[in-house]
C-alpha cells in the first residue's frame, strides 16, 4: 500500500482519523476507529504538517528548517513514519 | 494542606488514571433480537431512559474527565430520536463519536444529518454473511439487504465503516464470507468477535456454542485473512475463550480504560458487571461521570490486582490478564474475587472447558431477545412496551 510513498507524494488523514491534544494525560493523540494513537513530539511535530495540500517534500523542507537537522535523517524518519500510518490505515495518499 | 489528618488521607490513595473510553448505551430498544446480545435479560424500559439534555452532560463531563471516544450503543442507538443532538454534541467536546449500529432502522437522511454532526465512524453489525442467516439470527426478515444497503451509504459519504460480526456456532463456518463481505463493503475493519457468555448469550448457551474443533478452524482462517490482506481491511478478532488456556483481559483491568453507561444512567465497569450481587452502582442522575469514575463502590471493588487471589499475585501476567473476567470467575467458582476460570491454572478451568464441550453437542433453539411482558406488580406507562 504505502511501496510508492515518495517525495511528490501527498498524504492526509482520512475522514474518521483526528489529531488531538490529550489535555487530561498530556500530549497529542492520533483517534482513529475503534483506537488510539499515542504520539511522540516527534510524530506529533510531523502529523500536524499533515494538511493534504502539502507534499511529503514540503513536509520534509520545513522540518528540517524548523528543528536545524539534516535533511536526509528527516527524510528517513518522514517516510518511515508515514509508512507506518499508512499500514495501519490511518493516512492515506491524497 | 495545614490540616495534616485530612492530608494523609487524601494523598494515601493513589491518583487513578482517567478512562480513555466510554460505551453510551442509549436505550435499550432494538428492531433486531438476537440471540448472542450482551445486554442484561432484564432490559430497560423506554420510561427509565435518561433523557436528551442528561446525555448531553454525561458526554460533556466525560470529555472534561479525559475520554477520547464515546461508542454510541444500546440496543439499537438510532431507536433514539435525539441520535443526531448527541453526536453534535460528541463533536463539540472533541470526542471521537462511533456510532454502534445494527444499520437498518436509518434513512439515508438521518445518516447525512449525523455525518453532518460531526459522526467519526460506523459500526456496522451483520448476524450472517448471507441473508439466510441474518435473517435466522436477528429474527428480521429482510435484515441483511438493508444492512449492505447501509454499508453503501455510510461509504458513499466517505465515513469510514467496520463491519461486527459476532461469531457462534450458527455462523461459524462463513469466516471467509465475512472477510469477503467486508471487502465488498469496502469496510477498513473487520472484527471477528466470537459470542461472549454474558445476558442473552448466556441464556442461549446451549444454542450458541460452537465445537472446540470448529473454533481452531476459525482462528486459523482469521490469521490466514489477516496475513494475505495486511495494509487493505485490518482484522481484529475477540477470541473464544472458554476452550482458551489464559483469560482475556477483561475490559483491559476493572475501572482502568473504560465505563458504561447504561440508558437508565447506570455507571457500569463493563456490560455484565450488574450480575455480580452486592456491587453499588452509581447514576449519572445523583453523580458526575467523573464521581463515578473515581469513587463509586462498584469501580473500585476489583481495581488493580490486589483483590485477586495468591496464585495471581505471583504470576508474571498479573498486569496482562488482570485475573480475567471477574463476572465468569463469580459464574464458576461463586466469588468474584477468584481468578477466571478460563485460566489453566484455576482448580475450575476443567469444569468450564466441560461446559463448552456438553454445550457445543445441545442442540437447542434460539430463545431470541425480547422485552419480558411485564408482570403484574411491576406496572408502569403501558407506552414503554412498544419497541420503537
Amino acid at each position: 500500500m504505502s511501496g510508492g510513498l515518495a517525495e511528490a507524494t501527498v498524504v492526509r488523514l482520512p475522514r474518521g482519523v483526528r489529531l488531538r491534544h490529550d489535555q487530561a494525560r498530556g500530549g497529542w493523540v492520533l483517534l482513529a476507529p475503534e483506537r488510539v494513537f499515542q504520539l511522540d513530539a516527534i510524530a506529533h511535530a510531523v502529523v500536524e504538517r499533515v494538511d493534504g495540500e502539502r507534499s511529503v517534500a514540503g513536509i520534509i523542507d520545513d522540518l528540517a528548517i524548523s528543528f536545524d537537522a539534516e535533511r536526509q535523517r528527516i527524510h528517513d524518519d518522514v517516510l518511515a513514519l508515514f509508512r507506518s500510518l499508512i499500514d495501519k490505515g490511518v493516512m492515506e495518499v491524497a | 494542606m495545614s490540616n495534616a489528618a485530612t492530608t494523609t488521607a487524601e494523598t494515601a490513595a493513589p491518583a487513578i488514571a482517567p478512562p480513555m473510553g466510554m460505551l453510551a448505551e442509549l436505550t435499550h430498544r432494538c428492531p433486531l433480537q438476537c440471540p448472542y446480545c450482551s445486554n442484561p435479560v432484564e432490559l430497560e424500559r423506554r420510561s427509565d431512559e435518561l433523557d436528551t439534555a442528561t446525555w448531553q452532560r454525561v458526554l460533556r463531563e466525560a470529555a472534561e474527565l479525559g475520554v477520547l471516544q464515546v461508542h454510541l450503543s444500546g440496543g439499537e442507538p438510532a431507536a433514539r430520536r435525539d441520535l443526531v443532538e448527541l453526536v453534535r454534541t460528541c463533536a463539540e467536546v472533541g470526542l471521537y463519536s462511533n456510532l454502534i449500529t445494527a444499520g437498518v432502522n436509518i434513512t439515508p437522511e438521518k445518516l447525512r444529518e449525523l455525518y453532518d454532526a460531526g459522526l467519526d465512524h460506523v459500526q456496522l453489525s451483520f448476524q450472517g454473511a448471507t441473508a439466510e442467516v441474518t435473517e435466522q439470527v436477528s429474527n428480521l426478515p429482510g435484515a441483511h439487504a438493508r444492512k449492505r444497503a447501509f454499508a453503501g451509504e455510510v461509504r458513499a459519504l466517505g465515513l469510514p465503516l467496520t463491519v461486527n460480526a459476532v461469531i457462534h456456532r450458527a455462523n461459524i463456518h462463513q469466516i471467509d464470507d465475512f472477510v469477503e463481505l467486508a471487502l465488498a463493503l469496502d469496510a477498513r475493519r473487520l472484527e471477528i468477535a466470537h459470542a461472549q457468555y454474558y445476558g442473552w448469550a448466556l441464556v442461549n448457551r446451549a444454542a450458541l456454542m460452537p465445537r472446540r474443533g470448529q473454533v481452531m478452524e476459525a482462528i486459523d482462517r482469521v490469521e490466514a485473512a489477516r496475513q494475505r490482506l495486511q495494509g487493505r481491511l485490518t482484522i481484529d478478532a475477540v477470541v473464544p475463550d472458554y476452550y482458551a488456556r489464559l483469560p482475556k483481559p477483561c475490559m483491559n483491568g476493572w475501572g482502568r480504560q473504560s465505563l458504561n453507561i447504561t440508558p437508565s444512567g447506570r455507571g457500569l465497569p463493563c456490560h455484565a458487571a450488574e450480575t455480580i450481587p452486592g456491587l453499588e452502582f452509581w447514576n449519572v442522575r445523583e453523580h458526575s461521570v467523573a464521581e463515578i469514575w473515581q469513587q463509586s463502590p462498584a469501580f473500585n471493588a476489583f481495581r488493580g490486582t490486589d483483590f485477586l487471589p495468591d496464585a495471581c499475585q505471583s504470576c508474571e501476567r498479573r498486569e496482562i490478564d488482570w485475573g480475567g473476567c471477574r463476572c465468569q470467575a463469580l459464574m464458576m467458582t461463586g466469588d468474584a474475587t477468584q481468578m477466571d476460570p478460563v485460566c489453566e491454572m484455576s482448580p475450575y478451568h476443567d469444569d468450564i472447558q466441560q461446559l463448552a464441550i456438553i454445550d457445543a453437542e445441545r442442540d437447542e433453539p434460539f430463545r431470541y431477545r425480547r422485552f419480558e411482558r411485564r408482570r403484574p406488580d411491576r406496572v408502569r406507562q403501558p407506552a414503554s412496551e412498544t419497541s420503537d
